[in-house]
């Protein structure tokens, strides 16, 4: 016998799982859990208050839920517009830059309106952030329509010109006159602010365009001829191109959609719970809602979930640090596990494992 | 059964921290770089240890935690789970420190290097220029290429004002010498700063010095066989030969007596400014590759400093095109100091704006 066939192999089923579908996030769930208690007991850390504080007590209390809505916010938003880039196959890896210049144009508007009143002031804010979000991401498919250029590394560079030039505004013309030359800008007015939907919490305006949009993107993508082609083109793009479908489109489309709505997030960034432009305005949400995008399978609805769940693993991270005194890394590891269970366990969607005879082997040889 | 055990102990376990708060005085401390930065926030770390270990009360610390969106989270977390007294240990957490102080009128905040205060806001700094005045001294002395290379963090003035004392004094004892600034745009970022090093070592830098907070430029700087100065904590350990000596931030001292301070009740909101004097800024021993007299000349200098005899920002001082803008006899205020955004003569480039 021959000791490789003593391990499974991966063999394509046939047709995906219903079953496994459904049953992968509990896999996950459960392999992380297992996981996880290791790594906290290593930690010397008992392993269900570990599991407390990553996931019930973040949302024990009613202000806990509204936090959780903040942070899932940009990471919804633009979760939901790059899945539907990549369901065409689109690759727009810098939603980062996209929400860096949306906060900026919208940041700037709201300090040229500095310490004025106005009902038009927000939505002229929301326009500018989601109009430079769009031009952003109108070069990379412009590079990549007339020049062929690969979007994935225009997209991606791009991002770092974006937090180049948002530090050298807030070094230079938008600082904080005031300010000691430190590079902030002024804090926005009331009247530039997203309104606060509970007195007492951070919860903003923005968590409902959020919602609004995984509506909308789902309407898109089940309901629409520009969804069924987004997906024709991923899934075919011969076929679709043949069917009179211009892949070029699809590209202006998918781009200009997700620097659109990645620009709001940011202007949402900015006009809501920082409510001042800084040098850096975003943790890399653009680049994690890569993950929450892949984590929700590429559907609307499934990036809302998994928005959620990716917030709630950072306050939960931050929690476990308050209450049991784990190091940030051990918090990362075990986000990074659990990215890991879930994105393992969907192969199982279209594959199943099997432990070979060894006849078997032989006879295929 | 298993489950109910396991609520019993969870339910437990936070009503004794719960009961505990209320007796105890409890300190929270907020980083916003890792602990292991072994620079900026691995100082303020060593402070709240010592914090612990002297008054005996219980610290919380979050690091790595983003200058955005986040911050005021953390603080407000810090704030409604029982500590008495919260420091902030980075510029960018001004904005949210204010605004949960608002909240939480009761809780006591320390924000370091900010300039915003309220009546339970105090702000806190280190005259850090005070050391890059000694460490020029030894800078202007040692290099032979007569080029020193200087890593940015932030064109901000905490750091121009390091970059300008760091002249002064190298020019002060070699008027040939010129400082060469590269920013890398981040405040801990190992890869960019050990790039930074290598970039100035090849336009002929023979010492290294940095304003960011891994010690990756000094080890840069060991392999490539160039002198460095260490940043925040005593970084010997990375580079024995290379560190010269290094300036250290010693939190320890404020974090002690403002703690006691909150639970004698006698805590008032301030604005603490302080360098070698108040044991904030500290150096460490210098390095045997340090001639005699070089050593005597830089601790003479701190010495000067120590006693007001001598103020690293005291006239003449020329900006880069040569104009005198400080008169001889002559001191920068702390008002200018707090503001600086123009560099002295012998600094080459342009300020990032």
């Amino acid at each position: 016998m021959r000791p490789e066939s003593l391990l499974p192999v991966f063999v394509k089923r046939p047709l995906p799982s219903r079953a496994m579908v459904y049953l992968s996030p509990l896999l996950a769930l459960t392999l992380t859990l297992l996981a996880g208690s290791v790594l906290f007991l290593t930690m010397s850390v008992p392993p269900l208050q570990a599991m407390y504080a990553f996931f019930i007590e973040p949302l024990s209390s009613v202000y806990g839920l509204t936090e959780l809505a903040v942070k899932a916010t940009p990471l919804v938003l633009i979760g939901v517009a790059l899945a539907l880039g990549f369901r065409a196959g689109v690759w727009n890896i810098g939603a980062e830059g996209q929400l860096i210049i949306g906060g900026l144009c919208g940041g700037a508007v709201a300090l040229y309106f500095y310490e004025q009143e106005g009902f038009y002031i927000l939505p002229l804010i929301l326009l500018a952030g989601i109009i430079g979000g769009m031009l952003w991401a109108a070069i990379v498919a412009f590079l990549r329509t007339r020049f062929n250029a690969n979007e994935i590394l225009t997209s991606l560079m791009l991002s770092y010109v974006a937090s180049l030039l948002i530090n050298l505004m807030v070094h230079g013309p938008l600082k904080d006159p005031e300010g000691f030359n430190f590079p902030e800008s002024r804090l926005f007015s009331e009247s530039a602010m997203l309104p606060i939907l509970f007195e007492g919490t951070r919860l903003h305006l923005g968590a409902v365009f959020a919602l609004l949009v995984v509506a909308a993107g789902w309407l898109m993508l089940s309901r629409s001829l520009s969804g069924f082609q987004i997906k024709a083109m991923g899934s075919a793009s011969a076929a679709a191109e043949h069917a009179g479908f211009s892949s070029n489109r699809i590209i202006w489309m998918t781009l200009l959609l997700g620097g659109g709505v990645a620009g709001l997030a940011g202007t949402i960034e900015v006009a809501g719970p920082i409510g001042q432009l800084l040098p850096t305005i975003s943790p890399g949400y653009g680049f994690t809602a890569i993950i929450v995008a892949y984590v929700g399978r590429l559907h609307p609805l499934g990036s809302l979930l998994a928005g959620l769940l990716l917030a709630l693993t950072y306050l939960g991270g931050e929690t476990a640090q308050i209450n049991l005194g784990l190091p940030v890394a051990v918090t990362g590891v075990f986000q990074g596990l659990l990215l890991f269970f879930l994105l393992a366990c969907d192969v199982f969607i279209h594959y199943q494992l099997q432990w070979r005879r060894s006849g078997s082997s032989g006879e295929a040889a | 059964m298993f489950k109910k055990l396991a609520i019993t102990a969870v339910l437990g376990s936070s009503l004794l921290v719960a009961t505990a708060a209320s007796a105890e005085t409890k300190a929270g401390f907020v980083y916003v770089g890792p602990v292991g930065d072994h620079g900026w926030s691995y100082q303020h770390d060593q402070g709240r240890k010592a914090v612990e270990k002297a008054l005996g009360v219980k610290t919380t610390y979050v690091e790595n935690v983003s200058e955005g969106a986040d911050a005021e989270r953390v603080i407000r977390k810090l704030a409604s789970s029982g500590n008495d007294i919260i420091f902030t240990t980075s510029f960018g957490y001004m904005n949210p420190t204010i605004k949960v102080a608002k909240r939480f009128p009761k809780v006591k905040f320390e924000h370091a290097t900010g300039y915003k205060r309220a009546k339970n806001v105090s702000t806190y700094s280190a005259r850090f220029y005070e050391g890059r005045a000694v460490i020029g001294t030894i800078a202007g002395k040692m290099t032979k290429s007569n080029i020193v290379g200087y890593i940015g963090s932030f064109p901000i003035p905490e750091v121009i004002r390091g970059i300008d004392a760091f002249t002064l004094a190298m020019r002060a004892v070699n008027p040939k010498a010129v400082v060469k600034v590269v920013w890398v745009n981040s405040w801990f970022d190992p890869g960019k700063e050990g790039d930074a090093a290598k970039a100035l070592i090849d336009q002929g830098a023979d010492i290294i010095t940095q304003h960011t907070d891994s010690p990756a430029p000094l080890q840069v700087a060991e392999k490539r066989g160039v002198y460095a100065f260490g940043q925040a904590s005593d970084m010997k350990a990375f580079a024995p030969k290379a560190q010269l000596t290094s300036i250290i931030d010693d939190w320890s001292h404020y974090y002690i007596s403002r703690v006691k301070a909150v639970m004698d009740g006698s805590w008032k909101s301030t604005d603490t400014w302080g360098g070698f004097n108040a044991e904030m800024v500290k150096m460490a021993p210098i390095s045997d590759a340090v001639p005699a007299d070089v050593r005597k000349l830089a601790l003479a200098k701190r010495d000067a400093i120590m006693d007001g005899s001598f103020h690293p920002f005291q006239g003449p001082i020329k900006n880069q095109k040569g104009e005198l803008v400080v008169k001889a006899g002559e001191v920068l205020s702390d008002k200018v100091l707090s503001g600086l955004n123009w560099y002295v003569e012998g600094v080459e480039g342009t300020m990032p704006k």
